[in-house]
């Protein structure tokens, strides 16, 4: 089905005032005049990838607890823009991952422990990015977004029909790299969409304390980027923004920044309190406005999903966590010598001695 | 060497159309130095372009580009202008590979003017080698005379990993002839620029005509003095440097930088681990005072000079050899 590339008149620079949505947080859908509902099927797939992420999501946290991982960032409450990010994209398009967005990288199809070796700290980055042309999991905040700008922009040297898509966090917009990107895609057009999930903390710090914009999304005023304010809980409305977007930028139309209101609703990590810095009502308060009872609720009344179903989906979910809790439990091969295997093309002399000495300390160890 | 880096990068440019050049002023201006000269007129600018004026922009959007099978050749238009970049730089061109287990690989050159002697302005004469060769996964390379300019700029542009590359501005208005084929001693290696029995002077970029200079009016004195251009900063070359210093027992390093945690303390460390036995005197240092900068009436008095290096030569225990040999007793 042919997606609606949003008409040049709605192109605006300003994000509306207040975020747009396609089902609000009772499961009842609001007309857009903007934004137009998915296909049933790709709902359908939004909820399938929503409940395997969040049980992924669950599963991981449950691994720092059993001393696998050394640490897990949850996207939890952040499920609808995972996923919906995700699956906006095309094969061909790339995604610039950050360090809270383990949830789309496994919807876009990187293998769980892939995702997972850097937090479980065998490696960095555990996958190939060239394979599902997923970038490596971004820790230093906004620096990805000057990677999907070039990356987009020599799609377009090449007459490549690719578009960049980054996720930044709402803290991310402070770090100046956020502001290079958008100048850098404003004056070159380049085909990237910009999607800042504002979870409304940067580890302890809330949005009020980052930014004194009317909203994130408004900073692409000044790079001439085109923006979008959504809410970032309706699955609906991300994937339709994102795939809007992504259209614009494959066809010519620049850059788009879209700002999606959610909710972080763990800590920072399993390494954080966030009762120090927030209050349980707040909490609580969001999780009424959960992005898969909305999308459950929705699409139970429109008789999409039924019990067989759910069901279904929910032992799909299952499976995939129980495969991943069993493939994390396996000990980790580490090799000292991998060290020095990548750290340039070919090893230096130095670092070839390096090697041997290493080697020959571990030897000795053993001995 | 303007024009031969000039050269340098339209040859590039020519024998590989994944090349891109852009930075700050390098299209219609042809770079504030003028190294990008007429290049963006002749390739166009889809490959030669300017950039706005960001230099973490730059070296960031060029690791996007690299990753999407480009190669890059970027510019930071001063030395201290590139600082912006740092984090771009250490935490991702030079880690990537890394990162990554070798999936991805980089091959970004980001060419920086560097050094004084100009008569620059503050944040214009930054040597700040040593906080890239202190990154692992960088290449840093430097050219101390036209030759070499153009054939380790075609060598940094086909190298697989990423390249820092270092020009001695000072040196940007040196003359010399400069042959266009490839080198065959590769980006790698340090160049022996004068043979000599009694001391190694070690020297790189700007300074090596210094230490030239410095041989010569040596000789006048009778010390028969060896110059070694490092060319390549990361990876060092052990093996030429090191064989030098044994055969002559005395050496000083070089360099415009400060002196404290400097590169040439580096140096001076390597040799003494491998040639502790064949040293008559300790390696000494000539380098920039451990200040900021000086402003340009004053830089005559930081940067290391002829006489300067000169009276490090004579300061390394000359009397103690000639005592323990049985010649001066």
């Amino acid at each position: 089905m042919a997606r609606t590339v949003l008409p040049e008149r709605q192109r605006s620079l300003l994000p509306s005032e207040s975020p747009l949505a396609l089902i609000d947080s009772t499961g009842v859908p609001v007309p857009d005049p903007v934004l137009e509902m998915p296909p049933d099927e790709v709902l359908l797939e939004l909820h399938r990838r929503i409940v395997i992420g969040r049980r992924f999501d669950t599963q991981a946290t449950a691994l720092t607890r059993q001393g696998r991982l050394a640490v897990y960032p949850s996207s939890r409450g952040q499920e609808a823009c995972e996923v919906g990010a995700a699956l906006a994209l095309r094969e061909q398009d790339w995604l610039f991952p950050s360090y809270r967005d383990c949830v789309a990288l496994v919807a876009r199809g990187v293998d769980p422990v892939e995702t997972l070796t850097l937090l479980q700290g065998g490696w960095h980055c555990g996958y190939d990015p060239h394979r599902h042309r997923v970038a490596p999991q971004c820790t230093p905040l906004a620096t990805n977004a000057l990677h999907a700008v070039g990356l987009a922009h020599a799609a377009r040297l090449k007459d490549e029909d690719t578009v960049a898509l980054v996720l930044l966090g709402d803290g991310a917009t402070s770090e100046g790299d956020a502001h290079e990107a958008l100048n850098f895609a404003g004056v070159w057009r380049a085909p990237v969409v910009f999607l800042v999930q504002n979870n409304g903390y940067a580890i302890s710090v809330p949005v009020s304390k980052q930014n004194a914009a009317p909203s994130l999304a408004h900073k692409g005023i000044g790079y001439g980027v085109p923006s979008l304010l959504i809410d970032g809980n309706d699955p609906a409305a991300v994937h339709a923004a994102l795939t809007d977007a992504v259209d614009v930028a494959a066809s010519g139309g620049g850059p788009t920044l879209v700002e999606a209101l959610t909710y972080r609703v763990e800590a920072h990590t399993n390494a954080d309190d966030a009762t120090r810095y927030r209050e349980s009502d707040e909490v609580a308060a969001w999780l009424a406005r959960d992005p898969l009872d909305r999308l459950e609720t929705y699409l139970a009344a429109r008789g999409l999903l039924d019990e067989r179903r759910r069901a279904a989906v929910t032992e799909e979910a299952e499976a995939f966590a129980a495969s991943v809790r069993e493939r994390m439990n396996a000990e980790v091969e580490t090799d000292p010598a991998e060290l020095f295997a990548h750290v340039h093309a070919r090893p230096t002399a130095a670092l070839r001695e390096q090697a041997t000495l290493l080697a020959a300390e571990i030897a000795g160890g053993a001995a | 060497m303007a024009a031969a880096l000039n050269r340098a990068l339209a040859d590039a440019l020519d024998a590989d159309e994944r090349v891109l050049v852009f930075g700050e002023d390098v299209g219609p201006l042809g770079g504030v130095f003028r190294v990008t000269d007429g290049l963006a007129a002749r390739f166009g600018e889809r490959r030669v372009f300017d950039t706005p004026l960001a230099e973490s922009g730059i070296v960031g959007t060029a690791i996007g580009m690299a990753l999407n099978g480009m190669r890059p050749v970027v510019e930071m238009q001063f030395d201290a202008f590139a600082y912006p970049a740092f984090e771009q730089i250490t935490s991702h061109l030079a880690k990537m590979r890394n990162r990554t287990r070798g999936a991805v690989e980089l091959p970004v050159v980001v060419r920086i003017p560097y050094g004084g002697g100009i008569g620059g302005v503050e944040h214009h004469c930054d040597s700040s080698e040593a906080y890239y060769t202190h990154t692992p996964g960088l290449r840093v390379v430097t050219p101390g005379t036209p030759d070499d300019a153009y054939a380790l700029l075609r060598d940094a542009v086909e190298c697989p990993d990423p390249v820092i590359f270092l020009e001695p501005k000072r040196h940007y208005w040196t003359r010399g002839d400069v042959p266009l084929g490839r080198s065959s001693l590769g980006m790698d290696r340090a160049l022996v620029r004068r043979p000599g029995r009694d001391v190694t002077l070690i020297a790189y970029g700007s300074m090596v005509s210094t230490a030239l200079e410095t041989a010569e009016a040596a000789a006048e004195e009778g010390w028969d003095v060896e110059v070694v251009d490092l060319r390549s900063l990361t990876p060092f070359d052990d093996a030429t440097v090191t064989e030098s210093v044994r055969r002559t027992g005395r050496a000083v390093v070089v360099h415009e930088a400060s002196g404290f945690g400097g590169y040439g303390a580096e140096v001076a460390a390597r040799l003494t681990e491998r040639c502790f036995h064949h040293l008559h005197a300790p390696i000494l240092r000539v380098t920039g005072f451990d200040v900021p900068y000086p402003p340009p009436m004053l830089e005559e008095h930081h940067l290391p000079s002829v006489d300067r290096v000169l009276d490090a030569v004579a300061r390394l225990q000359w009397d103690d050899e000639v005592v323990r040999s049985g010649v001066g007793a």
